[in-house]
C-alpha cells in the first residue's frame, strides 16, 4: 500500500482522519442510544 | 404496497432488522476495510496526484449526504398520503446521519479544494449547495426537537421536508447558475479512470452499508424507547 | 365586504401601527444599508459592486423581523382560532396575510431601496434593476415567510428556528435578485435573472398558501 503521499499527505490524513473520528463517533453514539434505550426498557419491565 | 405496510407495524420492521441490521453491519466494515486497502493500494492520479484518495471518501459522504434527504422526503410523503406510522420514525431517525454525512461532505471538500484550487472555501455550485443543505438538515431538526407534541412535530415536520426537498433542485440549479455567474475554478472532468472504480464502489458500498445499519439501530431505539414511555405511563 | 378584504385590511391597519412592523422593517433596512459601508469602507467602487447583495439581504431580514406577526399575534390572543373558523378558507385567509405582510414590508421596502442605492454610488440602470428584482422577489420572502411562521407557531423559542429554516429555502431568490443587479452592473442584461426569480416567486406565492393553512391546521390542533 501506498502511504507515501507527497505534498497532499497534510490535506489527506486530516480528510480521512475527521472522516474516521464523524463516522466513529455517529457509530459510538447511535451504539450507546440503543444500549441506553434497552436498559431502560428492561428495567421498566422488570417492575412489572 | 403491501409489504411496506407490513413493516408499518414496530413488531415486523423489529424482526426485519434483527437480520437485515447485522448484515448492513458486516457489509459496512467488510466494504469499509477493502475498499481503504484498495484506496491506498491505487496508483496517484497523473493529474491528481493522491488527492483522488479524497474522492474515495469525499464523494460517498456527498451521496449519502443527498439520500439521506431523499429518504427523509419519501418517509415524509409516506406519512403525509398515507399516515404510515413507521415513516415519521424513520425520517427523524435518518435526518442527524444525513448531517454527518452533509459536514463530512463539506470538510473533505474543503481539504480536497485548498490542493486542488488553493483555497478551503470556494464559493462554487457543490460547496455552496451542500453549505444550505446542511442548513436544511439542522433546521429540520431543530424542529423535530422543538415541538414538544411528537405528532404534531411529525406532522410539522413531513411539511417541512417535502418543501425543501422540493427547492434542493432549485438551490443547486440556482447555486450553479451563480457560481458560472462569477467564473472562477475549472469544474474537474467527470471520468474516472478504471483503477479508481473498485475503491470508489466499495467506499461507496461502505458508506450506505453504515447508513442503513446505523439508520435501523436509531428507529430501533425510537420504538423501544416509545415501549418505555408506554410502560411508564401505565405503570 | 368581502371576508378577504376585511382580513386584509385588519391585517395592514395592524401593521401599520408603531408596533406593527412596517416601520421596524423600514428602519432595519436602512439600518443596515447604514452600517455596511461603515464596516466595509467607503470605497464607491466596492460598494456599488456590493450593493445588490448587500440591498437583497438586508431586504430579506428585514422581512423576516416582522414575520412573527403574521400569525404569531393572532395565534397568542385566540384570534387565528376564530379566523380559522370564519367561512373564509385557510388557503385564502393565508393569501391575505401573505398580502398584507408584502404590502407592509416587501413594497415599502422596495420603495425605500433607490434611495439606498444612491448611497451605495449605484448608477441608474442597475439601480433600476433592483427596484425590479425587490418588486418581483420580495413577495416570494413573504410568501416563504409564511410557511415558516406558520411552521414555528405553537412554539416558545420559535423566533430562533424561524430564520434557520427559511434561509436555504430564499436562497434562490437571495441568489437570483441580486444577480440581476451584478449583470446590470456588468452591463449586462439581467433579464434572465428576473425571469427565473419571478417564476420562483409565481410558484411561491401559489403553493405556500396551502403549505401555511396545513401548518395552522396543524398548529390550531384541528
Amino acid at each position: 500500500m501506498n502511504f507515501d503521499l507527497g505534498p497532499y499527505a497534510a490535506y489527506i490524513w486530516p480528510a480521512y482522519a475527521i472522516s474516521a473520528v464523524a463516522l466513529g463517533g455517529m457509530t459510538a453514539w447511535t451504539v450507546l442510544g440503543w444500549r441506553r434505550a434497552k436498559a431502560r426498557l428492561a428495567a421498566l419491565e422488570k417492575k412489572e | 404496497m403491501n409489504w411496506l405496510f407490513k413493516y408499518a407495524n414496530p413488531h415486523n420492521f423489529m424482526r426485519l432488522s434483527n437480520w437485515l441490521l447485522p448484515v448492513c453491519a458486516v457489509g459496512a466494515v467488510l466494504c469499509l476495510a477493502v475498499g481503504l486497502y484498495f484506496s491506498f493500494s491505487a496508483p496517484p492520479d497523473y493529474q491528481q496526484g493522491a488527492t483522488v484518495l479524497l474522492l474515495f471518501i469525499h464523494v460517498p459522504a456527498d451521496l449519502m449526504a443527498m439520500g439521506a434527504y431523499v429518504i427523509i422526503a419519501v418517509c415524509s410523503l409516506m406519512s403525509v398520503i398515507w399516515r404510515h406510522p413507521l415513516s415519521d420514525t424513520a425520517a427523524r431517525a435518518a435526518a442527524p446521519l444525513g448531517a454527518v454525512f452533509t459536514f463530512l461532505g463539506l470538510v473533505t471538500g474543503a481539504l480536497w479544494g485548498k490542493p486542488m484550487w488553493g483555497t478551503y472555501w470556494v464559493w462554487d455550485a457543490r460547496l455552496t449547495s451542500f453549505l444550505l443543505l446542511l442548513f436544511l438538515y439542522l433546521g429540520y431538526m431543530a424542529l423535530w426537537n422543538a415541538i414538544e407534541d411528537e405528532t404534531r412535530a411529525a406532522r410539522a415536520c413531513a411539511i417541512l421536508a417535502l418543501i425543501s426537498v422540493v427547492n434542493i433542485p432549485i438551490i443547486k440549479f440556482s447555486v450553479d447558475w451563480w457560481s458560472t455567474l462569477h467564473q472562477g475554478e475549472t469544474i474537474m472532468a467527470g471520468k474516472l479512470a478504471p483503477v479508481y472504480l473498485a475503491p470508489f464502489f466499495l467506499m461507496m458500498a461502505g458508506y450506505a452499508f453504515l447508513f442503513g445499519a446505523l439508520w435501523m439501530l436509531r428507529i430501533r431505539t425510537f420504538i423501544v424507547e416509545r415501549r418505555a414511555r408506554t410502560l411508564m405511563v401505565s405503570a | 365586504m368581502s371576508p378577504f378584504l376585511t382580513l386584509l385590511g385588519r391585517d395592514l391597519k395592524l401593521a401599520a401601527r408603531s408596533g406593527g412592523g412596517a416601520a421596524l422593517a423600514l428602519s432595519f433596512f436602512a439600518l443596515v444599508a447604514t452600517l455596511m459601508p461603515l464596516g466595509v469602507g467607503a470605497d464607491l467602487t466596492l460598494l456599488a459592486r456590493i450593493a445588490g447583495g448587500v440591498l437583497w439581504v438586508g431586504a430579506v431580514l428585514a422581512a423576516l423581523l416582522s414575520l412573527d406577526r403574521l400569525f404569531q399575534g393572532d395565534y397568542d390572543d385566540g384570534s387565528l382560532d376564530l379566523i380559522a373558523l370564519s367561512p373564509l378558507p385557510l388557503e385564502l385567509t393565508s393569501f391575505a396575510k401573505i398580502l398584507a405582510h408584502w404590502l407592509s414590508t416587501g413594497l415599502p421596502l422596495t420603495l425605500l431601496s433607490p434611495l439606498l442605492a444612491l448611497m451605495f454610488n449605484l448608477p441608474p440602470q442597475p439601480t433600476l434593476m433592483l427596484v425590479v428584482s425587490l418588486a418581483i422577489g420580495t413577495p416570494a420572502v413573504s410568501a416563504v415567510g409564511a410557511i415558516g411562521a406558520s411552521l414555528t407557531l405553537s412554539l416558545k423559542r420559535g423566533g430562533l428556528i424561524l430564520p434557520l429554516i427559511i434561509l436555504p429555502l430564499l436562497a434562490p431568490v437571495v441568489i437570483f435578485g441580486a444577480g440581476s443587479v451584478a449583470y446590470a452592473l456588468d452591463g449586462l442584461s439581467g433579464t434572465g435573472a428576473l425571469g427565473l426569480l419571478a417564476a420562483f416567486s409565481v410558484a411561491a406565492v401559489l403553493l405556500s398558501p396551502f403549505a401555511a393553512a396545513a401548518s395552522v391546521r396543524l398548529n390550531l390542533g384541528s
